[in-house]
């Protein structure tokens, strides 16, 4: 018995009828991960007392939800006594006191946390070529980007080392990689998941979320990852509905918003194909086409890029080499204390947006740039209450095309700014939004973004997860499809 | 030609929160470096703050006590800088929407009132202490003060003098102490201020240039530094030159203030709203809450004393300036029906010796308690107004007991009036040539046989008793 490209529902079955032990379920995952670990999809791996916590569920069985998954946590969430560096050279000696709220529930629920994955350096990019620690390879091709930042999580999962991922998402980092790997993320409403521990980008815009190979395993995850957390003023307190109930409801009559002013003819035929067909499909599920207008939308990307590198520019203040992670040798003084360590600690992109968050924020610019920004952001939530008035979902391709080859994108950040184009204006509108895999071209997945509601998780869930009983672009794997 | 000062505080008042304004981390002073810093405190990365509401009561408090308004919508700032004893490298503060804005306060200098107006009062947390004098080479940071909550109350520049800036923080002083939201413990820290000096040609409608004065942690030295400042500002022009816009530290030692950097070299803050913290709303009901806590304050006080308890005008004003002389006051009028005893007691003796050590009565020995019981033991006569005197200094040096001193020492006041008359007819025997020239009319010798008696008594005796009886012997 292998649980190699098997979903969480699948695993369960298998330790409920005790085809597998806990403790060989694990094994076989670190054999998977040593088989594949030319993928660089974890920096660090937490075997000892993984392969412990498996052994105790196989002495004493137990009836948590989540009893003895083993998911691969994205190194932005701190992990008690287990290093955390979040891609970069300025934590690579971090050892965090405390776990994040996500890593405590998803524990609870009975998670085993087999390691940390890969990412680019702190959740700044789109292709997990910024990581201090070596960029990570899509199992679907060799040289290929998984997508990021949380590209390890998705590696791992597309090539069916584990059957879930923690990921983190402020423009995009779940559900642009979910689509170049072939699997399923959702990014929940901001608030939903406590941010607690998660190593913040982006305070106003971060938020965790599940990866997985299903919209049904993605709802289990979901279930355990939400809490009202009062450690995290932004956590809502809001009803917490069981996203498992609602995954079967039928199509019919259900609205899908399609956005006019996307401007398709910019993107690869076969991905506004893709796209078409999988439109297709709802409507063959009973769901209805609605035309809506997101007038603002193409201003969700340089309205990002002031908002998230302000909040980067403070947010990474605090590594300065004084109190933990890296420090410079040998500094004549504080200053050069200073400028050493996070000269040396940080990577390009990681210094390009705190350069360009200090500039937006400094004296005499930040009328121009963030006040103006928070304005359309404004602006940008609201085409989206006025589009949620008529309609249930809101569809758009994920990505502008398939995974694409590693160093193709480096000399230009606009173009790698320009991938998350549809991902980021449901960070910007704190909105839930999913993507899955929709089809694929040249033998590569892609994915369909889901947009919902606020709060509303659940409509995402049934319609993906309708979608998948009716398509199989969701078993996909490198080697073919599984069963 | 003349010129005039302009001069505005920014005073920093340590909330007496239990916890830290956003974190459980303990507030308490004088506890071994980095012993009372949680995760939050640290900067550590992933934690988030949490808006500790019972520092937001304490400044709506002082809000309700100027007279201020409250806005109950509130927000959290970051304000971005580099500093080894600032863990996130950002402080959160409230710079677009503080808790309190325009209030007034009234204060007395040069004998007359004058009103000066509270522009703002926001919330923030203060930073670690660097230590640089404990490692060789090296600079310490304790971090125990982290995240203290402050109230940064900033007054408009409508301070004449170094008399009237010390007479608006001892006003502001004396009110957070009244309030119970400060200690007002000025050598620990819990209060400090910044001072805004500028001067400009008497008349002149625009202000002029100002030096921003750092570090200044005692009335004296407010005084002291915005002299000097002042002295310096008009040599300055005088001589031709402009003042620069700066900040200048204050050196206590050499009374001078020297140039800590000039508006080029000073931070930009990059200010913008603290994206972890969501407005603070305070409810109707609780600022009701509040308003009905509010204790009587000094105005309010004097006015009392002076009305309902027919205190004097200026002993009224000198027992409501601070809470613990009130409180003396309150408590030890309790202990008599002579308030006026009571009154005269603090305005006198306990404020003489203030005078003499130059302290306030919170740094002194004596405890509202105490001092209760000396009046008592006064007013029921079992020690006499002389004795009293010698207990008073002898709690101000030691801080003991009332009763135990005259207990131990044997202080009771004589009262068989048998002993005295014995030994009042001794003293007549033993001076027989005094008792002559008193008879013969040198009526002034009276005064050396009362001091005879109350000599062999060691001062137990009650004067008044000892007068009857000596004129009963020598008439």
């Amino acid at each position: 018995m292998t649980i190699r490209y098997k979903t969480i529902k699948e695993i369960k079955n298998m330790i409920s009828h005790k085809e597998i032990s806990n403790k060989e379920l694990v094994q076989e995952v670190y054999k998977l991960i040593n088989e594949n670990s030319h993928l660089n999809a974890f920096i660090t791996l937490n075997e000892d007392s993984s392969l412990k916590k498996a052994e105790n569920f196989d002495n004493n069985p137990s009836d948590s939800s989540l009893a003895g998954i083993p998911i691969a946590q994205k190194d932005l969430f701190c992990t008690k006594n287990l290093r955390t560096t979040c891609g970069s050279k300025i934590l690579d000696n971090f050892i965090p006191p405390y776990s994040a709220t996500v890593i405590d529930n998803l524990e609870k629920a009975g998670c085993i946390s087999i390691g940390k994955t890969n990412m680019d350096e702190f959740a700044m990019g789109s292709s997990n070529e910024t990581s201090y620690f070596g960029n990570v390879h899509n199992p679907w091709g060799e040289n290929l980007v998984p997508g990021g930042s949380s590209g390890g999580s998705a590696s791992a999962i597309a090539a069916g080392i584990v059957p879930a991922a923690s990921g983190t998402d402020t423009g995009g980092s779940i559900r642009q990689p979910a689509s170049l790997c072939g699997i399923t993320g959702l990014k929940p409403t901001y608030g939903r998941v406590s941010r607690w521990g998660m190593i913040a980008f982006a305070s106003s815009l971060d938020q965790a979320g599940p990866m997985a190979r299903t919209a049904e395993d993605c709802a289990l995850l979901l279930n355990e990852m939400c809490s009202h957390d009062i450690k995290d003023t932004t956590s809502l307190d809001e009803n917490i509905p069981n996203f498992e109930d609602d995954l079967n409801q039928s199509l019919k009559g259900k609205k899908i918003g399609v956005v006019k002013d996307l401007d398709l003819a910019s993107l690869d035929n076969n991905v506004v194909e893709v796209y078409e067909n999988s439109l297709k499909e709802f409507v063959s599920l009973g769901a209805e086409l609605v035309d809506i207008s997101l007038p603002n939308l193409s201003l969700s990307v340089p309205t990002y890029y002031v908002v998230a590198p302000a909040e980067c520019s403070s947010n990474l203040s605090r590594f300065d080499g004084v109190k933990f992670g890296r420090r410079s040798q040998n500094p004549k003084d504080l200053e050069e204390l200073y400028i050493q360590t996070r000269s040396e600690g940080f990577g390009d992109e990681v210094k390009r947006r705190i350069l360009i968050g200090s500039y937006v924020l400094s004296a005499g610019y930040y009328d121009a740039y963030y006040k103006k920004a928070q304005q359309v952001r404004r602006l940008i939530k609201k085409d989206f209450d006025e589009a949620f008035s008529d309609v249930d979902v809101i569809m758009t391709p994920t990505t502008r095309g398939a995974a694409f080859e590693m160093g193709s994108k480096g000399s230009d950040p606009i173009q790698m700014y320009l991938e998350d184009l549809f991902t980021i204006s449901a960070n910007l509108a704190g909105l839930p939004a999913m993507s899955l895999p929709n089809g694929n071209i040249d033998n590569k997945p892609i994915g369909l973004q889901i947009i919902g509601n606020f709060l509303d998780e659940s409509s995402i869930l049934n319609f993906a997860h309708m979608y998948q009983t009716k398509t199989n672009w969701h078993m996909l794997t490198p080697e073919g499809v599984t069963k | 030609m003349t010129w005039e000062t302009v001069i505005g505080l920014e005073i920093h008042a340590q909330l007496s929160t239990k916890s830290k304004l956003f974190s459980g981390g303990s507030t308490e002073f004088g506890a071994e470096s980095n012993t009372h810093v949680d995760l939050i405190d640290m900067g550590l990365p992933g934690v988030l703050p949490v808006a500790n509401k019972e520092a937001f009561y304490k400044a709506i408090r002082f809000g309700l006590a100027t007279g201020a308004e409250i806005n109950q919508v509130s927000s959290f700032d970051r304000k971005n800088y580099f500093y080894p004893d600032l863990p996130k490298g950002y402080q959160i503060t409230q710079m677009t929407k503080p808790i309190i804005e325009k209030g007034s306060i009234k204060i007395f200098a040069d004998d007359s009132e004058k009103v000066i107006n509270i522009t703002r009062a926001h919330l923030e947390e203060d930073a670690g202490k660097s230590i640089h004098d404990l490692f060789e080479g090296e600079t310490g940071v304790d971090l125990n003060r982290a995240g203290t909550p402050l109230l940064e109350i900033v007054s408009e520049p409508e301070i004449s003098n170094a008399k009237e800036a010390v007479a608006y923080f001892k006003a502001v002083r004396q009110l957070v102490t009244f309030l119970d939201i400060c200690d007002g413990n000025m050598a620990q820290g819990s209060m400090r201020c910044d001072v805004n000096v500028s001067i400009k040609k008497s008349g002149d409608k625009e202000l002029g240039t100002r030096a921003e004065l750092k570090n200044i942690n005692s009335f004296k030295f407010i005084e002291k530094a915005i002299n000097y400042e002042i002295d310096r500002q008009i040599r300055v022009i005088e001589s031709g030159d402009s003042v620069v816009q700066e900040t200048r530290l204050y050196d206590s030692e050499k009374n001078e203030t020297r140039s800590m950097r000039s508006k080029e070299e000073a931070n930009d803050y990059r200010y913008f709203p603290c994206p972890d913290l969501l407005p603070v709303v305070i409810s109707d009901k609780e600022l009701q809450e509040i308003k009905e806590s509010l204790p009587e304050l000094p105005e309010e006080k004097e006015h009392r004393y002076i009305s309902d308890i027919g205190l004097d005008e200026s002993e009224a004003k000198i027992i409501s300036s601070s809470k613990t002389m009130a409180n003396m006051f309150e408590e030890a009028s309790t202990k008599t029906n002579d308030v006026k005893l009571v009154a005269k007691w603090l305005v006198g003796d306990v404020s003489a010796l203030l005078n003499k050590d130059n302290i306030d009565i919170e740094e002194s020995n004596l405890s509202p308690e105490n001092f209760g019981k000396l009046i008592e033991r006064i007013s029921d006569t079992t020690i006499s107004g002389k004795i009293a005197k010698s207990v008073l200094e002898e709690v101000w040096e030691s801080g003991s007991d009332v009763d135990e001193i005259v207990e131990t020492k044997g202080l009771v006041q004589i009262q068989d009036e048998s002993i005295l008359v014995e030994i009042a007819k001794k003293v007549v025997e033993s001076n027989p040539d005094q008792v002559t020239a008193y008879k013969g009319g040198k009526d002034k010798l009276f005064g050396f046989f009362v001091g005879q008696v109350m000599k062999e008594t060691q001062g137990k005796a009650n004067p008044k008793s000892v007068n009857k009886i000596l004129k009963k012997i020598l008439n």
